[in-house]
């Protein structure tokens, strides 16, 4: 019974992800606490690791609450419920694409969109270092996580880094600098 | 059909790489996704991803599996999709399931701590530089710098959903090059 709920819950919460960021997190713990599943405590720790470990959040939750309640059979469960929605709606619009994206009118649509998403990728740049700076003890801390950044843009932006081994250098780092 | 399962294993391993390495959300791998699907496999031209990472954000799903979908799907059809989704999530899974296991301990670990902080300021990075490769194919005209300016306000201090600033630049860009066509805009 309880696989069922994880079901149908961790569906809800993929259907209403939308844009990813942090607007479906209040969606999630409120799903997630008011069943008894997890404290609110535990929640700001889930949240706390899905943010630190690689993959979508709403993945991650997901995954984490499964395993927790049921184990791995509950994590299998709430992990697909989480992405069916994903598959669902982009093969619907995948279909639709194809037919109309060379079409003058789509086209023009994608044009003013194609500058939007610098514009969003740009906001969440702003969002992710305020938050990230907001975490820190203090300013020698703060100091050091915009000299990495910067490093890291320059890098990748102008040098052709390979962002895997920036992440890379970035952990071996932390562990030196990041006392 | 070996080469066939061979072009499905390349596809589950790029994503997998991917996923493995998305911190902090779906815009930190735009330059990962342009790396693995464009540079070194050439499964798609960069303004096509652009494409896709717009209408990723727009339907239910996170856009890091929604992204996978849309590509996997691009390429090889629902067999395509469902391994670069399978190859997105694998990550997740296996590192969720370990965390969850052992949950208490890994709160408390300093060396872990410290290693993630390293990794936040490279995700500040990879954004960043993401906000830079892809303003170099999308914004073109003076029009784009004025919408890419105006998504960042609205969505930056957060003023409508984000579903409306990619309909209204849907929008604002069929009325512009519309009008603009016979004047040669583009």
């Amino acid at each position: 019974m309880i696989l069922a709920q994880l079901f149908l819950t961790f569906f809800k919460i993929g259907i209403f992800t939308f844009g990813g960021g942090y607007a479906m997190l209040a969606l999630i713990q409120q799903e997630i606490t008011s069943r008894g599943w997890m404290t609110a405590q535990e929640f700001v720790d889930v949240v706390g690791i899905a943010e630190m470990t690689p993959g979508p959040i709403a993945v991650n939750a997901a995954t984490f609450v499964g395993y927790r309640l049921v184990g791995m059979q509950g994590a299998l469960v709430a992990t697909s419920a989480v992405v069916l929605p994903s598959l669902i709606s982009v093969l619907a619009v995948s279909k639709f694409w194809d037919k109309y994206r060379n079409s003058r009118g789509v086209q023009w649509g994608f044009a003013g969109i194609r500058p939007v998403v610098v514009g969003l990728v740009g906001a969440a740049a702003i969002m992710v270092t305020t938050a990230t700076l907001h975490g820190l003890a203090h300013g020698g801390l703060r100091l050091t996580t915009i000299i990495i950044a910067s490093g890291v843009f320059y890098g990748v932006a102008f040098r052709k880094w390979s962002p895997i081994k920036a992440l890379i250098i970035c952990a071996l780092l932390g562990l030196i600098i990041f006392k | 059909m070996a080469k066939e399962r061979n072009y499905l294993m390349k596809l589950f391993i790029s994503f997998f790489k991917i996923g493995l390495f998305t911190f902090g959300g779906g815009f930190a791998m735009i330059p990962l996704i342009e790396k693995e699907i464009v540079d070194d496999n050439g499964w798609a031209t960069k303004q096509e991803i652009l494409d896709i990472f717009a209408l990723a954000q727009s339907v239910p799903g996170a856009i890091g599996v929604n992204t996978a979908v849309f590509i996997g799907y691009k390429l090889k059809g629902i067999v395509g999709a469902l391994v670069a989704l399978l190859g997105v999530i694998s990550p997740s899974i296996i590192i969720m399931v370990v965390i969850a296991h052992f949950f208490i301990q890994f709160r408390a670990n300093i060396y872990l701590d410290r290693a993630f902080n390293g990794l936040k300021a490279g995700v500040i990075g990879l954004i960043c530089a993401a906000t830079w490769q892809i303003a170099k194919t999308a914004v073109i005209d003076r029009f784009g710098l004025i919408v890419a300016l105006s998504a960042f306000v609205l969505s930056a201090f957060g003023i409508i959903p984000v579903v409306w600033v990619i309909v209204l630049g849907a929008f604002s860009g069929y009325l512009y090059y519309r009008t603009s066509k016979g004047r040669s805009a583009r």
